[in-house]
């Protein structure tokens, strides 16, 4: 019996692994040859999807990047007995450097194994944090998360343990409950580490959302799900239904009379849902309009209720601190940046994937050791870290450590760790008007300078792009940047202005073309 | 928006049987839920392809809202739609990471070879076309949508083979 992996997750699928997969099935039924075929989540090394992995004696070995038209010749070629000599041979899987050199905390268990085996999970670690909480007090849990330093992976950075404090301190109304509530609106282009923490390792998100339940004393959670996601809705709500029957979920968690109960929502297309505020609107029934703070959310969130949001790799990095202790997290990291960020190389990159490090190697190290410079071969020019809400960054600046700090320190955002890579084709002039054109596709229309700002943005540039009083418009968009700046009532209006007066100020010539 | 609102604007224009099972069932089977509107606009959707003007009342009076409430977020998102389309809906990122490698030529060739523009469907009613901000697939860009699969490294030609068979796909079925 042959053990064959194949991915399942959604960029290996949008390579053609189900057309592989059913290949080597068919192949080996036509040969005679006994083959187990799991559907793995990826590693996360999408260069090389759709990656085959072939058990041996020495371990388990990778061919990739394999396209459908390459299935038959490679199962010719021996692939099922690990054939060495074959172009797309790229030895042990563990051994390839660009995993062998990621610190995987998160996402340690990502593509070993078909997602939904609870099995497999419970074997490598998984619920021993959660079993760990269930003997501790609230308070105790929310102490060991403070002291990992862990600080909200959605971009804003705040302090994961003093938002719970805030949560477990604040009761709820009489005859309500709590609410934790995971963002996993994953909008930021160039972002896709959610997503692979749902479609590949989706216990591990459901166990981080129980022991903050048990933390705070909530019994109810939500997962709110963008719907450009079908493949993690269909792997959690899987998920989910299994924890449930094995007492991981549900009225009484592991015997212990604490209740959980967690449920997916599904988003509705709309990038301003990602905002904290206006996420707790929509999962209300309502228009997602941001909401004017305080109150804050920890105090009255979801129904008026003390409510926890957390990104989706904030929830997922909690299991190893609960079980490996907080230590052992904190220990890890860069200045006040404590532990690993997930980053996510994207766009024109020779190597796009995910790349799991502890804060603090330069963008430099990481475009060019992990990424392997352009996908075109062509000169990299601009580099968008942060989605399409941080700052351009031109290559004078590439050797900033990837730490919160530091990143806010050059007015750049490390955000949810998206790093967009663009080469020397780019129209950084047209880069600036599309970010003004997403806000005026997303902006809630709550406040004035979002709503209307945005509109003028795009209409102003357009003056400059057209050499009109090229000066005076420029001040024009320099002073209506600010407005949305101070003016603005969430990061949306606040902080489009970083992508368009980065690409002004780094890459002016690009305004000054004219027609 | 509205404008095919005249030919819709009436669930007897929807065949009865879908119209039970699309919007009664639903709304009955979901309305208990706390938060029900997005669950439920969802679901009608998924049926019966839109949203239909007469299911937004329908949907206003179970859940003791006004009809302008519910079309406030009908209208508020991108997901939902108040006029049939095309059979198979073709979305195209146009997200920053798309636009690195290329986007902005596939959108531009995608209207071109359908004839339409975003939120408009072809005239044999098999294609919707809809712009999408990233769909989580970046480091193979650029990415397209067609119904629930996604595609990676979409150029051109293979645009225009994919929306080919899918288009075949529906002609066998009838």
């Amino acid at each position: 019996m042959v053990k064959v992996y194949v991915p399942q997750d959604t960029t290996s699928k949008a390579l053609g692994a189900d057309e592989i997969a059913f290949a080597i099935e068919s192949y080996a039924a036509q040969q005679g040859i006994g083959i187990e075929l799991v559907r793995n989540g990826s590693r996360g090394m999408f260069w090389l999807e759709t990656l085959v992995e072939v058990e041996t004696d020495a371990g388990r070995v990778a061919f990739g990047p394999v396209m459908p038209e390459d299935v038959d010749g490679l199962l010719a070629a021996g692939l099922l007995h690990g054939n060495e000599q074959h172009a797309l041979f790229l030895g042990l899987t563990e051994s390839i450097p660009y995993l062998a050199k990621q610190q995987r905390f998160s996402f340690a268990r990502a593509g070993m194994d078909d997602p939904l085996s609870l099995d497999y999970y419970t074997a490598n670690g998984g619920f021993e944090g959660l079993t760990k909480a269930l003997a501790m007090n609230g308070q105790a849990i929310v102490d060991e998360v403070k002291n990992s330093g862990l600080r909200g992976r959605g971009g804003a950075a705040f302090p994961t343990g003093i938002k719970w404090q805030t949560v477990h301190d604040a009761p709820a109304d009489e005859g309500e409950t709590k609410y934790i509530v995971c963002n996993a609106d994953e909008g930021d282009s160039g972002t896709f580490a959610d997503r692979l923490a749902m479609e590949a390792d989706p216990y591990q998100l459901i166990e981080g959302m129980v022991i903050a339940g048990l933390a705070v004393g909530a019994e109810c959670g939500f997962i709110y799900l963008r719907s450009e996601y079908p493949e993690a809705h269909r792997i959690l709500n899987d998920a989910i239904a299994r924890a449930e029957r094995a007492g991981y979920l549900g009225d009484n968690i592991l015997q212990s009379g604490r209740r959980f109960v967690l449920e997916v929502r599904l988003a509705a297309k709309a990038y301003i849902c990602g905002e904290e505020t206006a996420l707790l609107e929509s999962l209300e029934g309502k228009r997602g309009m941001v909401r004017v703070k305080p109150p804050l959310p920890a105090i009255k969130g979801l129904w008026g209720q003390p409510t926890i949001v957390n990104n989706v790799l904030t929830f997922v990095a909690v299991p190893f601190i609960l079980r490996e202790g907080a230590s052992a997290y904190a220990d890890v990291g860069y200045g006040r940046s404590r532990g690993t960020l997930p980053f996510q190389l994207a766009g024109n990159i020779q190597r796009g994937g995910l790349v799991e490090l502890g804060f603090g190697t330069t963008l430099r190290e990481l475009m060019n050791d992990f990424g392997g410079g352009t996908f075109s071969g062509r000169p990299m020019r601009a580099v968008q870290v942060g989605g399409p809400l941080g700052a351009y960054l031109p290559e004078a600046q590439w050797d900033t450590p990837l730490d919160y700090e530091s990143f806010a320190a050059i007015q750049g955002v490390l955000g949810h760790g998206g790093v967009v890579v663009f080469d020397d084709t780019v129209d950084m002039s047209e880069q600036a008007r599309f970010s003004m054109e997403f806000c005026v596709a997303e902006s809630c229309g709550k406040c004035t300078p979002c709503r209307i700002g945005s509109t003028r943005g795009v209409e102003v540039i357009d003056r400059i792009r057209a050499n009109e009083s090229r000066q005076a418009n420029i001040a024009l968009l320099e002073d209506l940047c600010e407005t949305m700046v101070d003016g603005s009532l969430c990061a949306m209006g606040g902080m489009t202005p970083f992508p368009v007066m980065s690409a002004l100020r780094h890459f002016g010539e690009d305004f000054e073309r004219g027609e | 928006m509205m404008n095919n609102a005249a030919q819709t604007n009436s669930y007897s224009d929807i065949d009865p049987d879908l119209w039970q099972r699309g919007v009664v069932d639903t709304v009955a089977n979901l309305k208990k839920k706390r938060g029900a509107l997005l669950p439920i606009l969802h679901a009608v959707q998924d049926e019966i392809g839109y949203i239909p003007p007469a299911a937004i009342d329908y949907i206003g009076k179970a859940l003791n809202q006004t009809a302008a409430e519910i079309y406030g977020v009908v209208s508020f998102y991108h997901q939902f739609h108040t006029s049939p389309g095309g059979a198979h809906q073709v979305e195209i990122c146009r997200a920053e990471a798309c636009q690195a490698m290329g986007s902005r030529a596939l959108e531009a060739h995608a209207k071109d070879s359908l004839g339409i523009d975003y939120h408009q469907s072809t005239s044999d009613r098999e294609i919707r076309l809809e712009p999408v901000y990233c769909l989580g697939n970046c480091a193979c860009a650029p990415s397209v949508r067609i119904d629930d699969k996604i595609y990676a490294r979409v150029t051109p030609e293979r645009f225009d083979r994919l929306v080919e068979s899918v288009r075949t796909k529906s002609v066998e079925v009838k």
